[in-house]
């Protein structure tokens, strides 16, 4: 006997194997969120502090990247479509945009990210504290430095400039609307001298900088790990198109709905995460 | 109807051809995709496993007997294996820690589930259910060998510098988080390893259940052990995610710094501030997202053992289970509930009235469906005609032994008895009540039952009973002296079985009151009785090795005359496990039909026209 | 058969713990008569419906609805114990406190592997605390300025003392990782955990030296990390308080 169902419905579920496992899947997926969303809530509930991130995040740029992924998941269903209608050259021009705009997605998040991890915040031991950027031993801009790292190196003094906004105070009119808080640190303001023994931390917007980004981090990274995967996937299913759909149209037009389905779930959670971590 | 299967199944039948013209050793045993070899593989590694996790609490018991003596025979072997925290031999309170969390982890993650779970599920449910295979065999592979390496990863943190991890098997943070060994990110790492191939198992089961069951096979047909898988698979499915997210932030607070579950203003133990810290979460988060799986983890454990109890008592009593619906309703209500119960692990983190209300009113409706199945099991023996063979007798005396776990949940269950039991040895043999001769003596019944149709040998029946007495003798001498030690105040997880609290029991004498010396003495006689229960598992393996060879061979494919179909197959079953497609026309276990001439007839038997 | 005996539980010591002493002895004579009752039923069946006793099974077996009621009873009875007596004894024990005035209060910081201790004073007020001025040398991050923490009263580490019959008052928290306060005799048991100040109330009843028990492991020293708990008459405690360090005299560290 050989496994029933790969392809066809079964009667009286009306849903082939594959489509049944993902579903299941989804539901574990939503589970994993959604215990990340909830300790979310949690966290901010319980923080003392919480920056505004319009302060932090650039939402055009985040905007611009929610379009992406909406776009690409109606090309994910034109995809699919297009092979129900048995255009396969339609097909590999919509899953082509999909993946592309997977791509732009990736592409875009880790350029965000590294802004973020150039950026510092320092803890003086007279209590006083800013946000900015650091030069190193004449190293503009390095990454993932803190006191501890400081101290190891033997490093004595770091030069630091300051932004003209503190990030998580309130912006200034002009730029809240606009979101040109980056454009503004262009113009750099004070540059001072700092000793290391005065510092009591130093941390760049990496995860351990504070729960926030912690959580930011944790949150939109799994849910790139999940784009990076569907786009892999997805990818697979383009090159080997051909000779798959002339072979076994059924199976592999299944093949792209269960890969749909999961991106939507993709973008579904990323509909999520923008408000929660960009806007509120 | 034939004839639209075959057509359905045609591509399936080509994509597969190549692979089994000539698979090799590789391919049959190893990398194999047949859900009976992965089920074996799955019960040789947890059986291993098992012992395993035997051998550290043999350890440890040693060490709560005779605190800070040197341990006999592998005392020396430690100190040259791991070290410093063995130094002269003896355990210290970091190797008590370590050794006490990985035999809980394996116990429950590496043993039971497993077994109970992915091997007798693997095996049994496509056979019952009379489908030739699981929905999906690649992933079912993947799922072993995700399982094989989170198991790599867990033996191998025994190794690292530092230590395995030594914050129990629920590490709590900050605990879990400050502790300065590696073992801790192993242990992360090879939970997030085990969950994921819990998850594509589970996905597994509930797509092959519900895609695959023969035609005729509705579900009011399932052998009730089916249910159990499917509703145990939902539960994975579901419980296990939000543990995977807090893994992977526990993880991210050891290896990025960050600060889910450490408060602001945290110390460490040498009372200076943690530097580069940031501070701002929560503990309780930690321990709310632990126990959402922790919970319902455990009916993981309980749940295909009881289906396993329920198919040979069916099996051994030559009648029909009692209530089968009520079962079916019961397995349900458990599987839903179990969700919405944790928080009664925490009543004592200053749980406020409202919640602490919420959590034992559910704790008590979840008991309603426990004491519902075993009492249809009860009922089910009435008017019986009982074979006292080597399963069935496992199988009989898992209801009173889950009986008395069962029960001792309940004064766990309201938070003002917790108040006293809490954390003590009553807590531990409660659950061990639960999971030791309970469901280690259903997978005892469920390799002894099932043995005849994987090997088409019976293991040795005088052997088998020598196994079983002893164990139940033994079972009962170790954890029954826990119940007494918990409520007279000795705790769990001290590394010297409580000495340092010895006191008397009578406060009026002035003198430092505390853990009666009695109680205390009671810990030599519960380690014995822990290495007899060792020793008595020699006749099982021995058993289990010698009968593949030289065992009594089946004189055909139904040797116990069982109804259910993984009986009806040839033995063992061949890739594809069906000659023919089974249909199926009747109930599990129509045994002792009124009228019928044999006393059990097949589900896939056709009424006489 | 007496459970009481039977479960050997510690001899009590405060006010609430009878109140904890009869649920679990109450949930226990129910355990006791389903498992008695069950087991006798079971012990029968093996006997009476043995193979070579009854050699045809009988399909039906039992007709009836007994179990239900049965299963119904058992319900009854879980309802009765937890709204009769679970929680609004729990109620009782984490929302009624005592005022500050009728009772012993203190303060009770847990760090591996010993147990912090801090009393008000006369004054009844404790020192300042801030987050701000915690340091490898202020701990608890008091406030060497402020007036009111100079009469604080800091016994040695690891030693609780109390009069009897008066309430006490614990604010329970931790420094470092999760412990567990646990007082058998006095069926008290809270964890202590860092971030979260907890406080909790209890009236001891019986004088006597009783041991603090970490019931929450904490590290390699769980097992070692006792304290003592002593209850004294009135007068005795007076003595002994007038004798304890104060803040000011102290310095400011615990060790
Ligand atoms: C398989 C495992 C399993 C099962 C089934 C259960 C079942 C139950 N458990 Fe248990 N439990 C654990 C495993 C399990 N538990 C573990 C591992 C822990 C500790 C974790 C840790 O801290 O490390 C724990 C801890 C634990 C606690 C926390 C204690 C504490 O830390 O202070 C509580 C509190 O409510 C609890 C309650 C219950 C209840 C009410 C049930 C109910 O579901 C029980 C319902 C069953 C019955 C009511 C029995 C009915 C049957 C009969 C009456 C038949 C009698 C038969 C004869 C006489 C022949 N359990
Ligand atoms: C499913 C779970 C499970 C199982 C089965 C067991 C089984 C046993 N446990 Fe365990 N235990 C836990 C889960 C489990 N435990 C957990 C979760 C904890 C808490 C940990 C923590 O504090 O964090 C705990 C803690 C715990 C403690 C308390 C430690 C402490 O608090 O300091 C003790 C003390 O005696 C103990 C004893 C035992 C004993 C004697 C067995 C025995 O029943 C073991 C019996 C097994 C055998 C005798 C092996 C049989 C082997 C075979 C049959 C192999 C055959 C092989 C082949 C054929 C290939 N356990
Ligand atoms: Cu402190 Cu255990
Ligand atoms: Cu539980």
């Amino acid at each position: 006997m050989d496994i029933p169902y790969t392809t066809t419905p079964r009667e009286d579920t009306g849903l082939y194997n594959a489509k049944v496992g993902i579903w299941l899947f989804l539901a574990s997926e939503v589970m994993l969120f959604g215990a990340l969303f909830s300790s979310y809530i949690l966290l901010r509930v319980g923080a003392d502090w919480w920056p505004a991130p319009r302060s932090i995040l650039n939402i055009p740029i985040g905007t611009f990247n929610t379009a992406v992924l909406i776009i690409s998941s109606v090309t994910v269903v034109l995809a699919w479509a297009s092979l129900k209608m048995n255009q396969l050259s339609k097909f590999k021009l919509y899953q082509g945009i999909t993946i592309l705009c997977a791509l732009i997605f990736v592409g875009v998040k880790s350029v965000e990210y590294t802004e973020k991890w150039k950026h510092y915040e320092i803890w003086l031991n007279d209590g006083s504290n800013y946000s900015g950027h650091i030069d190193v031993n004449g190293k503009h801009n390095p990454f993932f430095y803190t006191h501890n790292k400081l101290v190891s190196e033997g490093v004595t003094e770091i030069t630091f400039t300051k932004d003209p906004h503190k990030y998580g105070d309130p912006l200034p009119e002009k730029a809240a609307g606009g979101g040109e808080a980056h454009a503004a640190e262009a113009h750099a303001h004070e540059s001072m001298v700092i000793k290391t023994e005065d510092i009591k931390r130093l941390s760049a917007f990496v995860p351990a900088h504070s729960t926030y980004f912690a959580i930011y981090f944790t949150m939109t990274g799994l849910h790139a790990l999940h784009v990076i995967g569907g786009a892999l996937v997805m990818f697979y299913l383009w090159i080997t198109a051909g000779s798959w759909f002339r072979s076994r149209p059924e199976q592999f037009t299944n093949r792209i709905e269960v890969s749909g389905l999961f991106w939507h779930f993709v973008d579904l959670v990323w509909i999520f995460l923008f408000p929660i971590l960009y806007l509120m | 109807m034939a004839a639209t299967t075959t057509a359905k199944t045609h591509e399936a039948h080509e994509a597969h051809h190549h692979e089994h013209h000539d698979p090799g050793f590789w391919r049959s045993y190893v990398f194999s995709s047949d859900h009976k070899v992965i089920g074996i593989q799955y019960g040789i590694t947890s059986l291993a496993f098992l012992f395993f996790g035997f051998i550290l609490i043999a350890l440890m018991r040693w060490q709560l007997a005779y605190p800070g003596k040197a341990i006999p025979f592998v005392g020396g072997l430690l100190e040259a294996v791991l070290g410093e925290v063995a130094a002269g031999g003896v355990m210290s309170g970091n190797l008590y820690n370590s050794f006490g969390a990985m035999h809980g982890t394996i116990m429950v993650f590496l043993a039971i589930v497993p077994l109970a779970f992915a091997a007798f599920g693997n095996y049994v449910v496509p056979l019952q259910i009379g489908a030739p295979d699981m929905c999906f065999p690649r992933i079912n592979m993947a799922s072993y060998q995700c399982f094989f390496l989170g198991g790599v990863v867990m033996f191998a943190s025994f190794f690292v510098p530092g230590g395995a991890a030594q914050a129990g098997w629920t590490s709590y943070s900050p605990l879990a988080t400050t502790i300065p060994t590696d073992g801790q990110t192993y242990w992360l790492i090879g939970m997030v390893l085990l969950i994921t191939s819990s998850l594509l198992g589970a996905v597994n089961f509930i797509a092959t259940i519900i895609q695959l069951r023969a035609p005729g096979m509705t579900w009011m047909r399932l052998p009730w052990f089916v249910w159990t898988q499917f509703v145990t698979a939902f539960i994975l499915l579901l419980a296990f995610p939000p543990l995977e997210a807090a893994g992977l932030m526990q993880l991210v607070d050891k290896v990025l710094g960050t600060s889910f579950f450490l408060p602001t203003g945290l110390m460490t133990a040498g009372g200076a501030a943690l530097a580069d810290v940031s501070g701002g979460g929560s503990p309780l988060l930690w321990q709310h997202l632990f126990w959402f799986l922790g919970h319902p983890e455990v009916y993981v454990l309980i749940l295909p053992a009881m289906g396993i109890v329920a198919e040979v008592i069916a099996n051994n009593t030559r009648k029909p289970i009692w209530g089968y619906r009520s079962l079916v309703y019961s397995v349900l209500a458990v599987g839903f509930i179990s969700f919405i119960v944790w928080a009664h692990h925490m009543y004592l983190t200053g749980m406020g009235t409202k919640i602490s209300t919420f959590f034992q009113t559910t704790t008590m409706i979840i008991s309603i469906p426990s004491v519902i199945i075993l009492t249809c099991l009860f009922i089910s023996l009435w008017g019986g005609s009982i074979r006292f063979n080597t399963p069935m007798l496992f199988a009989l005396s898992f209801l009173p032994m889950f009986g008395i776990g069962g029960l001792t949940g309940l004064p766990l269950g309201f938070n003002f008895s917790d108040l006293l039991l809490h954390d003590t040895y009553y807590v531990i043999a409660h659950f061990h009540y639960v999971v030791a001769p309970g469901t280690i003596f259903a997978l005892f019944a469920g390799v002894y039952f099932w043995y005849p149709k994987i090997t088409g040998r019976k293991m040795n029946e005088t052997l088998g009973q020598i196994h079983f007495w002893l164990s139940l003798i033994c079972m009962n001498l170790v954890f029954y002296p826990m119940f007494k030690q918990g409520v007279s105040g000795m705790n769990r997880r001290m590394a010297d079985g409580g000495a340092t609290y010895l006191g008397v029991d009578d406060v009026g004498s002035g003198e430092l009151v505390g853990t009666p010396q009695a109680m205390i003495d009671l810990n030599v006689n519960i380690s014995h009785a822990a290495w007899a229960l060792g020793l008595a598992q020699l006749p099982f393996i021995f058993n289990f090795f010698w009968s593949m060879f030289a065992g009594r061979r089946v004189e055909n494919d139904n040797p116990w005359q069982a109804t259910t179909l993984e009986w009806q197959t040839p033995t063992p079953p061949p890739h594809g496990n069906f000659d023919k497609e089974p249909v199926v026309y009747r109930g599990p276990y129509e045994y002792s039909v009124p009228g019928a001439k044999a006393d059990f007839i097949p589900q896939n038997q056709p009424d006489p026209a | 058969m007496n459970i009481e005996t039977l479960l050997g539980l510690p001899e009590l010591a405060s006010q609430h713990g009878a109140e904890v002493d009869k649920l679990i002895i109450y949930v226990h004579y129910l355990m006791a008569a389903l498992f008695v009752g069950w087991l006798a039923y079971f012990l029968y069946c093996l006997v009476r419906f043995r193979r070579s006793r009854n050699p045809r099974a009988d399909y039906h077996g039992v007709r009836g609805h007994m179990s239900t009621w049965l299963e119904v009873g058992i319900a009854a009875i879980e309802a009765i114990l937890l709204l009769g007596f679970a929680v609004p004894l729990w109620a009782k024990v984490v929302d009624e406190f005592p005022s500050d005035e009728d009772s012993t209060v203190m303060r009770v910081v847990a760090q591996q592997f010993a147990w912090n201790i801090r009393y008000p004073g006369e004054d009844g007020v404790f020192g300042r605390q801030d987050a701000k001025l915690l340091g490898s040398d202020n701990k608890f991050g008091y406030d060497p300025n402020d007036p009111a923490g100079d009469d604080d009263v800091i016994p040695g580490v690891n030693d609780i003392t109390v009069p009897v019959n008066k309430p006490v008052v614990v604010k329970l928290t931790s420094l470092d990782v999760i412990h567990s306060f646990k007082l058998y005799n006095l069926r008290v048991n809270q964890d202590a955990i860092p971030g979260l100040m907890v406080p909790i109330h209890f009236v001891p009843t019986l004088p006597g030296k009783y041991q603090i028990v970490c019931a929450q492991l904490c590290g390699n020293g769980h097992a070692q990390m006792r304290g003592f708990f002593t209850v004294l008459e009135p007068d005795k405690y007076a003595e002994w308080l007038a004798s304890q360090p104060k803040s000011k005299a102290a310095a400011i560290s615990f060790e």
